[in-house]
């Protein structure tokens, strides 16, 4: 029973866990050039970090981390809407266009 | 009526508004009755003013109207008001009756000109700012007066801009009044930062406190004074005043002989106390400017040829004996001769007008003569005028001159014999030009085939809206000297009117021999102005001597041609030298700057490579040495 008390999730694990995705989404911004996958990876980070909102809050019992993640997620939805929008703008005007190929700011 | 105040200035201003607006429609010569009413009914509220003042006792002459604030900032509040007090409504007085004889004089004299309701227009414009100017109760209300006469002035030298030299003499007018303003700004900077005010009762109490030190007293008025010197045309910056005679000639009799260049004299008079506290040389050196200009200036009036041109060095000559006033500390005797000398030069000026109107514009003096025959009022109330110019009791001149020398001697004889010797050079090339124009044999003969587009040439007198202001004027100059009269002290009316604003002068007079022998000064006074009336008609009536008109004296010393020469030569280059200063170190220093800027921005560039995953990777290092910092900082996370 000791293995299984042992595997009982602690809030440890989830904050491992939330530590991961973050940096699984972070590399995922740094190497992908796909548009598309690059905003998938900022999705990842964002609920990585929501993650480890919402296991701290369970663990102080502070209800304003919980809070937060509502929050997150309610800009995340509009973030994403606007963020579609101007990757299927680009996409239609320069098909198979990747992020470097966007560069038009370059100084 | 001393609630009325703002009248005076607004009726001119309502007149400039309604011509602007209908002058086309007015037209001739609606538009010249109307400017001449508005002043006119100027002329009657300061009447009005005056009598209010007169009946009030001596020590409540003085009623300031304050009609908004004006420049409320910080400590620095400017009210846009008006002061009415014996100084300031003497000055309105001479300014709206003379003002409004000279608009019906130009209503005949501008006849058929196709710009007559501008011509109107100016004038009127011209009257409202130089009440603003002599009414302000602070130098920021005078200084707007002093550069709206100012501009008038330029737009009204420049009347017929067609003519090049008329548009000239404008530019040049206005160049060389610059000069002067520049002296009323740093004055009226130096009085605030010492007095803490700009009005002239804050200034003057100033002054009389010993709150403004000798110092800075001395500073303010050297300043003012050179303001002066410009608008006033005393040496160095007289030069635009002969030249402004390109104007029509009720121009040059209102502005550039009555009102406008005594301003000057009326800043100096108004600010007294503060010259009072500045160093004695400061005094002395005015009246040795203003003595120094009239002798000068009547040397160069004995050989001109142009009736106005005459006229014009006689009035720079006229001004240097108001300034020698001022410097010996005789405001009176300033006020009086500026009020004298604003009847009788307008006088003779309108005279001249009238002379060239009956001439068909025609002003050298050498193609004249005899017009007394043809001319009889003109030559008869100019010959009043030139009786007292000349300084022939008792004729209103006679009175102010004596006055001033008498003070001058108490300075200082040198500064008497110099003013004595001009003295005798104004009676002298005054009576040259009576001569010249209204005796001797009729040169006019010769210029029929010149003029045969007119048919049969003959002189004619001028239509009785011109012979009238005339007449009064003449009138004014026979007893105006009666403001003053040196006999008893019962006789002061001048001195005892303005005696609010000015100090008794006499106290600081008396004692010396001058005043001893005041009716010796006045015998001799009469014998110079007589013997050079004598000299001149030996001269130029019976030819008995030869005339001596040296060339130079025509040139006017080679003054200006001196000032054109330096101004081309060295002062070219001094300018071209500051241009080039401007163009290479200071132009210099902001683009180095910039260039500067753009290198380095030309590297740090490159940063910005426009690739979203460098900036995110930009990000992500951040953290981690954020994270180090705050680490190695020993913060607990």
């Amino acid at each position: 029973m000791s293995l299984l008390a042992a595997a009982t999730p602690t809030t440890t694990w989830y904050l491992v866990l939330g530590a991961v995705l973050f940096g699984i989404g972070a590399v995922g911004v740094l190497v992908r050039r796909n548009p598309l996958v690059m905003f998938m990876c900022i999705e990842l980070m964002l609920n990585a970090v929501n993650l480890s909102f919402v296991a701290l809050a369970k663990r102080l019992g502070d209800i304003g981390g919980q809070t937060t993640v509502f929050f997150v997620m309610v800009v995340a939805a509009a973030e994403v809407v606007v963020g579609l929008g101007i990757i299927v703008s680009i996409m239609r005007r320069r098909p198979g266009a990747t992020a470097d190929d966007i560069a038009q700011l370059k100084g | 009526m001393l609630d009325l105040l703002w009248l005076i200035p607004a009726l001119p201003l309502a007149g400039f508004l309604i011509i602007l607006v209908f002058g086309r429609l007015l037209g001739e010569p609606k538009a010249g009755h109307l400017a001449t009413a508005m002043v006119a009914g100027s002329f009657v509220v300061a009447a009005g003013v005056f009598f209010d003042l007169l009946n009030n006792p001596e020590e409540e002459r003085h009623h300031v109207q304050s009609l908004f604030s004006w420049v409320p900032v910080g400590s620095l509040k400017v009210d846009l008001a008006f002061l009415a007090d014996p100084l300031s409504i003497t000055m309105v007085l001479f300014v709206t009756g003379i003002g409004s004889l000279i608009h019906l004089y130009a209503t005949g004299y501008m006849h058929g000109d196709p710009k007559f309701s501008k011509f109107f227009l100016y004038l009127n414009l011209f009257v409202f700012s130089m009440l603003m100017l002599v009414m302000g109760e602070n130098l920021l209300v005078t200084f707007l007066g002093w550069e709206g006469v100012g501009t008038c002035s330029y737009f009204l030298i420049s009347f017929w801009h067609t003519r090049e030299s008329a548009a000239t003499a404008g530019k040049k007018a206005f160049v060389t009044n610059r000069v002067g303003d520049w002296g009323v700004m740093m004055g009226m900077f130096l009085a605030f930062g010492a007095a803490g005010t700009l009005s002239y009762e804050g200034i003057n109490h100033a002054a009389e406190e010993g709150i403004i030190s000798g110092v800075t007293a001395t500073a303010i008025a050297l300043m003012l004074f050179i303001g002066a010197c410009g608008k006033s045309a005393q040496l160095p910056l007289y030069i635009w005043l002969p030249d402004a005679m390109e104007g029509p000639t009720p121009v040059s009799a209102l502005i550039h002989a009555a009102t406008m260049v005594t301003a000057g004299v009326f800043l100096m008079t108004r600010v007294n106390p503060v010259i009072e506290v500045a160093y004695d040389w400061a005094p002395t050196l005015i009246a040795i400017v203003g003595v120094a200009t009239a002798f000068f200036a009547a040397t160069i009036a004995v050989a001109q040829n142009d009736i106005k041109k005459v006229l014009a060095y006689s009035t720079v000559s006229q001004l240097g004996f108001m300034f020698l006033a001022v410097g010996s500390g005789a405001y009176v005797a300033a006020i009086f001769h500026m009020v004298t000398h604003a009847f009788f030069k307008a006088l003779l000026f309108l005279g001249s007008g009238s002379v060239i109107h009956g001439m068909h514009h025609e002003q050298d003096m050498r193609k004249m003569g005899a017009l007394r025959l043809l001319m009889p009022i003109t030559a008869f109330t100019f010959i009043i005028g030139w009786l007292a110019i000349a300084g022939v009791p008792p004729f209103a001149g006679f009175w102010s001159k004596d006055e001033i020398l008498l003070y001058a001697f108490a300075k200082s004889p040198i500064l008497y014999v110099v003013g004595m010797i001009t003295a005798l050079l104004t009676a002298y090339y005054m009576t040259r030009q009576v001569i010249m124009v209204f005796f001797g044999e009729a040169r006019w003969h010769d210029q029929s085939e010149e003029h045969g587009a007119h048919g049969d040439f003959k002189p004619h007198e001028s239509p009785a809206a011109m012979w009238i202001p005339l007449v009064v004027l003449a009138g004014l100059s026979v007893v105006g000297g009666a403001m003053q009269l040196p006999f008893s002290k019962d006789l002061h009316f001048l001195e005892k009117w303005l005696h609010p604003v000015v100090e008794f002068g006499e106290a600081k007079i008396k004692g010396t021999w001058a005043y001893d022998n005041k009716y010796v000064l006045l015998g001799i006074a009469v014998v110079v102005a007589l013997s050079g009336i004598a000299a001149s008609v030996l001269v130029y009536g019976k030819k008995k001597v030869a005339a001596i008109e040296p060339k130079v004296l025509a040139d006017g010393w080679h003054y200006d041609s001196a000032i054109s020469n330096f101004m081309g030569g060295p002062g070219r280059k001094s300018f071209d030298a500051v241009a080039w200063t401007d163009r290479v170190v200071v132009d210099g220093a902001v683009n180095g700057v910039g260039r500067v800027v753009r290198t380095a921005g030309s590297y740090v560039r490159r940063a910005q490579t426009g690739a979203v995953r460098n900036y995110a990777a930009g990000i992500g290092l951040g953290v981690v040495a954020l994270l180090v910092w705050f680490f190695l900082r020993g913060v607990v996370l």
